[in-house]
């Protein structure tokens, strides 16, 4: 076996994790991850919401825990200080060493803070770090005014949040305009004047010459025309420089201003060494966006497996809310090119700002401006990037609808035309995604990952989804069936509130007809998960699906199967004889499921209550392997028997297993228990899974094994046993109130708008007040339940069901069997002696026969 | 010679199960199934043609655009009660029976 390639990765950054998501997913490399900060990545594009109440959990890209997962080796705290170029080996600051077949660089870059003398005093500061930003919080505390040096698209958003830390708040521009870059002089204008509308001053054409102590404030800043401003907190945010000092150090080729020169493959001036992200310099330029980040750490990941993708350099076209402003910036927003042609529109008393630049024959956009109003943002980018023909009147794109409004048909995009510009997804990805199944927004999301960087193509992405669907003849509607024009949420909301305990109510009020295959188990389910009657109740019995309806599963010849409930996959010898016996006497199939208990194939309908009549005498209940609710718990041994057990894995597997048997829900549901991080119980692969740890239990959810598999996402670590209960108990009903019929937790959350933070939203902190509610329902639940077999076989009513025929004692004839393997197994097409319907005549001899 | 059709007693009718079926065997052994859909009764052979099993008695029973059917158990394909006509499949179909109460016995015409 060859010893895996080892990949070092310095800098831990959005970029740096992304090529280690990235080049995770190949086998045969061994992923090592040095940073120099105390944390592990996280979210800088949306860093502001640190101060509007997200924790640096809620910032978090990646944790220790997805790391292990991946086999990624991380040391936080690793400052690199050495490159051995030679003997291929990067040292830290501690002296610790590793070596590395392919180093990749991914360092980022700093604050650039202009040399102001005073520079240095305290409540001087940077925005760039969750450091910087409780530094920030501390300052904001002790003073009233604060002042961001730099009114570029950072410096914006640093001033808000000075604002939203309750500071009067001022931006100093050296330039004449607030961010030069994106917009021209009227966008710029608009832009201060709703900026200042909202209480931020704005200066520009102000130098900065020294800092000294002030008289009101902590400082005062002197200027170059010899006015002054007096703050307490001055944030710098002019710009940005590569952190590339290890390549300096060691020889890499180095930009005259800066920046670690790359070639299309990432690759520096060594081979083995790549750079990516804000520390690399390609043609003369830094790129300080996220998204040419994430292309090029995609980039270098392809070209260390052999592939051959190359960094072309990327589009700086920009979309935002700045202060709850729209502002948006695409290609030559200066109409530098040589013969452009402008248009504007300007709409002074609604704020709104619109610029198209075109080419000299009017037949390409160029670029734009639009502050006020991105709506058509968009549109305008893929004419833009796409060299999209232009109608004939291209103002016409921006103008308010007066008239006939061209749009631009998702149809006329290429498909190469890039929708998600931070994942890279093109339209043909889209397409593709369709293709290979996937039926909507949510799918193709899941699919490609579009829309998980900023998010800023969610509209576009729904649109080109519904588009493609509609070609195919997908019709979008949420209504359950003909019968009812709402969807399943919104019919578990009508029978709750309503108090509805029946299907012929429901669909009297609220529906017509008289209701079909779709509605008539979903009611079912939606009736048993709120009031929990006996399901085979007269009222009920016609809306179950057959499974439910004889309570076993039906197999191909009619036949069921039938299986215990073995809590946790325990059973005593006693029980497993008695099983045996029964499966002896009945002559049925015998198999261990994967649910770790036993089904018994091949029961008539008739020989049913019989064969549970004497499993229920021997202790035995119902396993509802037939319903559309609580599966199995599977578990290991644990601590009880097991040498690496940390908890009492089965004690907590029966627990659960017998709290929430009989709990209908959109779908099965499947829960295991692990006793150790070794995971025996494959929890991570259920709907609910626990796994053990030195300090409680760590739960994971919406995990599926199945079709389309699924990795359980951590929820939350290190429960108490009760807090686990509470969690299961409000994730499960919330999962059964909301779910469409026929899901599975793991697809309903990913369709789950918020997904998993949501929820950890819903069931940890009680954002929507309804957990006391989901509690006492699932007790509710819980404290109903019947083993239905038992009530079901002492109910003489009930077992007159149970038989073939009516009018006969006769046994169906197509049932048969053959012998395979010391058992038996359904008789094929061509074993079989009876061959269906028959063509018969009618025998006249039949005494209550009467002749018409 | 033609054979005229009779009316064969088949049940009592607490024997049916409302808004749900059972199953009876003809005179000919052939089996049948009898659906009580509100107060109305349908008989229909209980043989599903796709899925080669007698088993369409335990099947869910809907409407569309005014036909009622039962939707077969095993692979859900919906079979009209009244005429027999298959609504997933025009390549196969079941038999349909008239059928009627009689002194509360359950008749089917055969």
């Amino acid at each position: 076996m060859s010893a895996k390639q080892k990949i070092v990765v310095v800098g831990n950054g959005m970029v740096g994790h992304h090529f280690v998501d990235e080049m995770a997913k190949h086998e045969g490399y061994e992923i090592t991850v040095l940073s120099a900060e105390d944390r592990l990545a996280y979210d800088r594009v949306h860093l502001s919401e640190y101060f509007s109440g997200k924790t640096a959990d809620d910032l978090a890209l990646t944790t220790p825990e997805h790391y292990n997962e991946l086999g990624v080796k991380f040391f936080t705290d690793a400052k690199v200080t050495n490159i051995n170029k030679a003997e291929k080996v990067v040292s830290t600051e501690t002296g610790d060493k590793y070596p590395y077949d392919k180093l990749v660089l991914a360092t980022g870059s700093y604050p650039f803070v202009p040399p102001i003398p005073g520079k240095e005093r305290e409540h001087c500061l940077v925005y760039r770090t969750i450091d910087d930003l409780d530094a920030i919080q501390a300052s904001a505390n002790s003073g009233k005014v604060g002042v961001v040096v730099g009114g570029g698209l950072l410096g914006l958003e640093a001033a808000n949040a000075l604002k939203e830390l309750g500071l009067q708040t001022h931006v100093v521009e050296f330039a004449p305009q607030l961010m030069g870059v994106q917009l021209d002089k009227d966008g710029g204008e608009l832009l201060r004047n709703m900026i200042e509308g909202i209480g931020v001053q704005v200066h520009t054409q102000k130098a900065t010459q020294e800092i000294i102590d002030g008289e009101d404030c902590v400082h005062r800043m002197v200027f170059a025309d010899g006015t002054h401003l007096e703050t307490d907190l001055i944030l710098f945010s002019a710009g940005i420089r590569p952190y590339d000092n290890l390549a300096r150090d060691f020889d890499l080729q180095i930009g005259e201003r800066g920046g670690i020169v790359v070639n299309n493959e990432c690759q520096t001036s060594d081979e083995n060494i790549y750079a990516i992200g804000e520390c690399a310099l390609w043609n003369n330029f830094i790129y300080g966006l996220v998204a040419p980040g994430y292309t090029m750490a995609k980039v270098a990941a392809d070209n260390i497996i052999g592939g051959e993708q190359q960094f072309t350099g990327a589009d700086m076209s920009t979309k935002l809310k700045l202060m709850g402003m729209d502002v948006g910036s695409i290609g030559d927003a200066h109409a530098r090119t040589a013969g452009a042609q402008s248009y504007t529109y300007f709409n002074e008393p609604d704020d709104v700002y619109k610029k198209i630049v075109v080419s000299a024959d009017g037949k390409t956009l160029l670029g734009a401006v639009l502050v006020g109003d991105t709506s058509e943002y968009d549109s305008l980018l893929q004419y833009a990037l796409n060299a999209i023909e232009l109608p004939e009147k291209p103002d016409s794109l921006i103008l308010p609808s007066a008239g006939e409004k061209p749009t631009l048909g998702v149809d006329a995009l290429p498909e190469s035309a890039t929708i998600c510009s931070c994942l890279n997804v093109t339209k043909g990805d889209i397409i593709s995604a369709i293709d290979a199944g996937a039926c909507d927004v949510a799918a193709v999301k899941s699919c490609t990952k579009a829309t998980t960087g900023c998010g800023g193509c969610a509209a576009l992405v729904k649109t080109v989804t519904d588009h493609e669907l509609e070609k195919r003849g997908v019709e979008v509607s949420t209504d359950l069936c003909e019968h009812f024009a709402y969807s399943r949420v919104e019919l578990f909301h009508i029978v709750k509130a309503e108090k509805i305990r029946n299907f012929d109510t429901l669909i009297e009020k609220h529906g017509c007809g008289i209701g079909c295959e779709i509605c008539k188990p979903a009611v079912g389910s939606i009736l048993s998960s709120v009031w929990n009657d006996y399901i085979l109740k007269e009222d009920h019995l016609p809306l179950q699906d057959t499974n439910d309806t004889y309570l076993g599963n039906m197999q191909k010849d009619g036949t069921y199967s039938i299986v215990p409930r073995m809590p946790g996959g325990e059973v005593t010898p006693e029980r497993l004889i008695v099983i045996g016996e029964v499966a002896k006497e009945y002559n049925l199939y015998t198999k261990v499921t994967g649910g770790q208990r036993i089904d018994l194939f091949g029961a008539r309908i008739d020989q049913l209550p019989d064969i549970w009549e004497k499993l229920i005498a021997a202790g035995m209940e119902t396993g509802h392997a037939y319903g559309k609710s609580l599966r199995t718990v599977k578990s290991c041994v644990g601590s009880t028997w097991c040498r690496y057990g940390v908890q009492d894995s089965m004690a907590m597997a029966i627990f659960l297993e017998n709290r929430y048997k009989g709990l209908r829900s959109p779908h099965k549901i499947k829960f295991a228990v692990s006793g150790c991080t070794r995971e025996c119980a494959e929890a991570q692969s259920k709907d609910i899974g626990v796994i053990a740890t030195e300090n409680g239990w760590n739960l994971y959810v919406s995990g599926n094994g199945g079709m389309k598999p699924r990795h359980g996402d951590l929820f939350a670590t290190d429960l108490d046993d009760e807090t686990l209960v509470k969690y299961i108990d409000r994730y499960l009903m919330f999962y059964v109130r909301t779910a469409d019929r026929l899901t599975r937790t793991s697809v309903w959350l990913e369709n789950l708008e918020g997904g998993l933070e949501y929820m950890q939203k819903v069931v940890i902190d009680d954002h929507l007040g309804v957990n006391a509610e989901l509690e006492n329902q699932m007790q509710a639940v819980v404290d109903t339940y019947q083993c239905e077999w038992k009530t079901t076989i002492e109910d003489p009513k009930q077992l007159k069901r149970f038989r073939q025929f009516v009018n006969s004692k006769a046994v169906d004839e197509n049932i048969e069997f053959v012998t395979e393997r010391e058992q038996i197994r359904p008789a094929r097409g061509e074993e079989k002696r009876y061959k269906g319907v028959q063509i018969h005549t009618v025998d006249i001899s039949e005494p209550e026969a009467e002749t018409v | 010679m033609t054979i005229e059709k009779q009316w064969q007693t088949i049940c009592h009718k607490d024997d049916l199960v409302k808004n749900s079926g059972v199953c009876a065997l003809l005179a000919n052994q052939e089996q049948i199934a009898i659906f009580q859909v509100k107060d109305e009764m349908y008989s229909v052979g209980n043989w599903d043609p796709i899925g080669k099993a007698n088993v369409l008695y335990r099947g869910l029973i809907g409407d569309t655009k005014g036909d009622i059917y039962v939707a077969s158990p095993l692979y859900k394909q919906r079979f009209v009660l009244n005429s027999g006509k298959c609504l997933d499949d025009d390549s196969v179909s079941i038999k349909a029976y008239d059928t009627r109460l009689q002194n509360d016995e359950v008749q089917v015409l055969v």
